[in-house]
C-alpha cells in the first residue's frame, strides 16, 4: 500500500499529456481515408496557388521544397518562418478539410464502399495519386525524391518477405536491384535507343514507353533467376549461411558487371530513355504492394511464416518447407529485380558501384526500422528514412551519426521495428468512419 | 617458380590482416551467436589509434626527450592500440549489443551496421577526410634469397600475427576465462546460470576481438602507410565471409580461411586480370560453401534466428 501512494501521483502530469493526445485523436478519429486525401489535395491546392505568396510573406526565399527542413538547417533564423509555413499551408488545411467535412466525407466514403470496396480502393488510389503529383509538380526535386521514395517502398517490402515474413537475413539485395536494373536497362537501350554502346534501335523508339513494363518483368526475372542461384545451395540448411552466401552472391555480382565491357564495365551505362514517369513508377509500386499484400495473407505466405516460427513443426503440418522458401525467396527477389529496373530509368544511370554495401546498409536500415512482417511497417520505414535522408541533407556529415542513432535506438526499444507483425488490411482503410 | 614464392609471400602477409580480422568475428560469433558488423569498422578506428599513438610517440623521440628504436615504437603502438581499442569494443558492445541481448539476432547485426556507420562518420569528422599518413617506424630492409624479395616488415607482420593467434588460443585453451568463453559457446543460456558471469564473458570477447582488429589495423599502417575512414568496410565484410568459412566459433578455421582468402586473391590476381579478383574468389568460396555448408572446422548445427 505505501508503494502505490507515489506511483499514482507521479502518473498524474503523464496521464494529462496522454489525455490530451487522446482527445486529439478521438476529436479527428471521425475522419475518413477520403477525408484526408481530400485535406491534403487541398493543401497542396492551396500551396500552388498561393505558396509563392505566403513564403514571400513569411520571408522565406522560395516555397519550402521538402516541408522546409532544408530551409531551416541552413539558416535558423528562417526556423519560425519555415514553421509557419508548413503548420499554415499544411497541416491547418488538412486537419480544417478534413475534420469540417468529416460527414460529408463519411457519407460519400460510404456509399462507394457500398457500390464496391474495390472501387472505393481505386477511387483513394487515383486521390492519391493526384495528390502526389500535384505535389511533386512544384519542382524537379520534388518528383525525383518522391520517384525514389516509391522505388524504396519496394525494395523494402520485398526484402521484408525475405528477412521479416520468412525469417532469414539475406544480404543479396543490391546484388538483385542491379541483376534487374542492368537487364530491364539493356532491353530498353537495345530496342529503342540509338545509343554508343548498343547502336541503332532494333524497334522504333516511339513503342518503347508501351514495353517499358516487359522490361521491367524482364528485370524482375534476371533477379529471380539470380536467386535461384542463391536458393539451391543455401536452403539444404538453415540458419546463417544464407546470410554469407547471399553476401558472396553481391559481391560476385558486382564484380561480374565491373568486368563486362559490354554494358560499360566500371563506368556503369547510362542514357537510358525517360520511360519511368510518375504514373509509371506509382502504378508499379501500387502493384508490388498489391501482390505482395496477397502473397504474404495467402496460404503460400502463412506457410512461410510457420517457416520461420518452427521449421520442424511445419514440416509435420505438411508443408512443403523447401519449396515454400524457394518461393518465397524468388518471390522477393523479383520485386527486387523490378525496383532496380524502375531505379535505372528514373535516374538514366547505373554503375556497379552504386550496388555495393551502403545501398545494402540502406535498405536493411529501412526494413528494420518500419518493421518486420508487416506492410505498414515498409511503408513507413521507406517513406520516413528516404525523407529523412534528403532532409538531413544540408547537415552533410552529421546526417550519417544522427540516422544510425535513431535506428539503434529504435532497435533497442522495438527490437523488430515501429510497426511489426501487423496485417494491412486495405478494406477496413477505406472504410467510412461513423 | 620465383613469382609463385613471391605471390606466396604477399598471400601470407594479406591472409594475416584477414586472419586477425575474422578472429574477432568468429570469437563474437561463437560465444554471443551474433554477427558484429561493426567489426570492419572496429578494424578501422584500431588503424587510426595506431595512427596518432605511432605520431605521438615519435614527435616525442624527435624531440629528443628520449632516443627509443623503431621497432619499440612499434611495439609500444601495437599494445597501446590493442588495448585503447579493446576498450572502444568494450563501449560498442555495452551500448549496442547488450540491450539487445534478448533480441532477435537480426536487429543486434542491424545496430552493428549502424555503429559502424557512426565509426565512420566520426573518424571522418574528427581526422578530416585528407588520408592519413601512417610515420614509419621501422626501416625497411629488403632480403633477396633466390629471387624472391623478402622485406623485413612482411616477416614482423607475419610473425606478430602467428605469434598473436598462438596467445588466443592458449587463452582459449589454457585460462579459466577461456574455458568460460568456451563453455559460453557450447550452451548460451544454461552456461551463465552455473555461475559464470555472462555478461563479463560477452564485454571479454568484444575487448579480445577489438584488440586482435587493431593489431591487425596497425601492421596494415606499417605495410600499407595510408589510412582513411572508409578502408574498414571492405576488409570487415571479406574477414567475415573468412570467418564463417572457417566454421562457427573455430580459432584455428578463422585463421586458416583468412589465410586462404588472403591466397585466393592473391593469386587470383596473379593469373586473371585483377578485375576479376573477387568474382573468382568468390565463387571459389561459394563453392566451396555449397559442399561444406558449416565451413571447414564447424560442427553442423541448427542456428535458430531468434525470431
Amino acid at each position: 500500500m505505501t508503494n502505490q501512494q507515489p506511483e499514482i501521483q507521479s502518473n498524474g502530469p503523464s496521464k494529462g499529456g496522454k489525455g490530451y493526445f487522446k482527445a486529439f485523436r478521438s476529436y479527428f478519429s471521425c475522419v475518413p481515408m477520403l477525408g484526408w486525401l481530400a485535406g491534403i489535395i487541398a493543401a497542396v491546392l492551396f500551396e500552388r496557388f498561393l505558396g509563392d505568396q505566403i513564403s514571400e510573406l513569411l520571408g522565406l526565399p522560395k516555397i519550402p521544397v521538402l516541408f522546409g527542413c532544408m530551409i531551416m538547417l541552413k539558416d535558423f533564423s528562417l526556423i519560425p518562418s519555415a514553421l509557419a509555413f508548413l503548420v499554415g499551408v499544411y497541416f491547418i488545411p488538412i486537419l480544417l478539410v478534413g475534420r469540417a467535412l468529416a460527414p460529408v466525407f463519411n457519407g460519400l466514403a460510404g456509399m462507394i464502399y457500398k457500390i464496391s470496396p474495390m472501387f472505393s480502393v481505386v477511387l483513394h488510389l487515383a486521390l492519391l495519386y493526384l495528390a502526389l503529383h500535384l505535389w511533386a509538380d512544384l519542382s524537379a526535386y520534388r518528383l525525383m525524391t518522391l520517384k525514389f521514395t516509391l522505388v524504396a517502398v519496394m525494395l523494402t517490402l520485398s526484402l521484408n518477405v525475405i528477412n521479416g515474413y520468412m525469417g532469414e537475413f539475406s544480404c543479396s539485395h543490391p546484388g538483385f536491384m542491379a541483376l534487374g536494373a542492368y537487364a530491364a536497362s539493356v532491353f530498353t537501350l537495345v530496342l529503342f535507343t540509338n545509343d554508343r554502346f548498343f547502336g541503332e534501335a532494333l524497334l522504333s523508339p516511339s513503342m518503347g514507353v508501351y514495353f517499358f513494363p516487359v522490361a521491367i518483368i524482364l528485370g524482375g526475372f534476371a533477379a529471380a533467376l539470380g536467386a535461384l542461384v542463391i536458393a539451391i545451395p543455401s536452403f539444404r540448411t538453415r540458419g546463417d549461411y544464407l546470410a554469407i552466401i547471399s553476401l558472396a552472391f553481391m559481391f560476385i555480382v558486382k564484380s561480374l558487371i565491373e568486368n563486362l565491357e559490354v554494358v560499360g564495365g566500371p563506368r556503369g551505362l547510362g542514357s537510358q530513355p525517360n520511360y519511368a514517369s510518375l504514373p509509371m513508377v506509382f502504378g508499379w509500386t501500387v502493384l508490388c504492394i498489391w501482390v505482395i499484400n496477397n502473397f504474404v495473407r495467402s496460404t503460400l505466405g502463412k506457410a512461410l511464416n510457420a517457416v520461420r516460427d518452427d521449421e520442424s513443426a511445419a514440416d509435420a503440418m505438411t508443408v512443403n518447407t523447401r519449396r515454400t522458401k524457394m518461393v518465397g525467396f524468388l518471390f522477393g527477389a523479383f520485386w527486387a529485380g523490378a525496383a532496380g529496373g524502375l531505379f535505372a530509368h528514373i535516374l538514366r544511370y547505373v554503375n556497379p558501384a552504386s550496388f555495393g554495401l551502403q545501398r545494402l546498409a540502406e535498405i536493411l536500415a529501412m526494413v528494420y526500422f518500419g518493421g518486420l512482417n508487416s506492410v505498414h511497417g515498409s511503408i513507413v520505414g521507406a517513406v520516413s528514412i528516404s525523407l529523412l535522408g534528403e532532409a538531413l541533407r544540408p547537415l552533410e556529415l552529421f546526417k550519417w551519426i544522427i540516422i544510425p542513432l535513431l535506428l539503434i535506438l529504435v532497435m533497442i526499444f522495438r527490437p523488430t521495428g515501429l510497426i511489426a507483425f501487423k496485417e494491412f488490411n486495405v478494406k477496413q482503410l477505406v472504410r467510412p468512419r461513423n | 617458380m620465383t613469382v609463385f614464392f613471391q605471390s606466396l609471400v604477399n598471400a601470407l602477409q594479406w591472409g594475416s590482416f584477414y586472419a586477425l580480422i575474422a578472429l574477432g568475428y568468429s570469437m563474437v560469433y561463437g560465444v554471443l551467436m551474433l554477427f558484429n558488423f561493426a567489426h570492419g569498422d572496429v578494424f578501422m578506428v584500431g588503424a587510426y589509434i595506431s595512427f596518432i599513438v605511432a605520431t605521438a610517440l615519435t614527435a616525442l623521440a624527435a624531440a629528443g626527450t628520449i632516443a627509443i628504436p623503431g621497432w619499440v615504437v612499434l611495439l609500444l603502438t601495437i599494445v597501446c592500440a590493442m588495448m585503447l581499442n579493446a576498450i572502444v569494443g568494450i563501449i560498442i558492445e555495452r551500448v549496442g549489443y547488450r540491450p539487445l541481448r534478448e533480441a532477435p539476432r537480426a536487429s543486434a547485426a542491424i545496430t552493428g551496421l549502424m555503429i559502424g556507420i557512426i565509426l565512420e562518420t566520426g573518424v571522418l569528422a574528427i581526422m578530416g577526410a585528407q588520408r592519413a599518413k601512417f610515420p614509419s617506424l621501422i626501416q625497411s630492409v629488403t632480403y633477396d634469397v633466390g629471387g624472391v624479395f623478402i622485406t623485413n616488415k612482411k616477416i614482423m607482420i607475419v610473425l606478430v600475427s602467428i605469434v598473436l593467434m598462438l596467445a588466443l588460443d592458449q587463452f582459449v585453451k589454457k585460462t579459466k576465462w577461456g574455458m568460460a568463453m568456451r563453455a559460453m559457446a557450447f550452451d548460451y543460456t544454461v552456461v551463465p546460470l552455473m555461475g559464470v558471469p555472462a555478461n563479463v564473458i560477452a564485454a571479454l570477447t568484444f575487448a579480445i576481438g577489438s584488440g586482435l582488429a587493431a593489431s591487425a589495423g596497425c601492421l596494415f599502417g606499417v605495410a600499407y602507410p595510408v589510412l582513411d575512414p572508409y578502408m574498414g568496410i571492405v576488409f570487415g565484410w571479406k574477414a567475415f565471409v573468412a570467418a564463417i568459412l572457417g566454421g562457427r566459433g573455430s580459432i584455428l578455421g578463422a585463421t586458416l580461411a583468412g589465410f586462404l582468402l588472403g591466397f585466393i586473391e592473391i593469386f587470383v590476381a596473379l593469373i586473371f586480370p585483377s578485375t576479376m579478383r573477387d568474382f573468382i574468389a568468390y565463387s571459389i568460396i561459394l563453392l566451396i560453401l555449397t559442399f561444406r555448408p558449416h565451413g571447414f572446422f564447424g560442427e553442423p548445427h541448427s542456428a535458430r534466428l531468434r525470431l
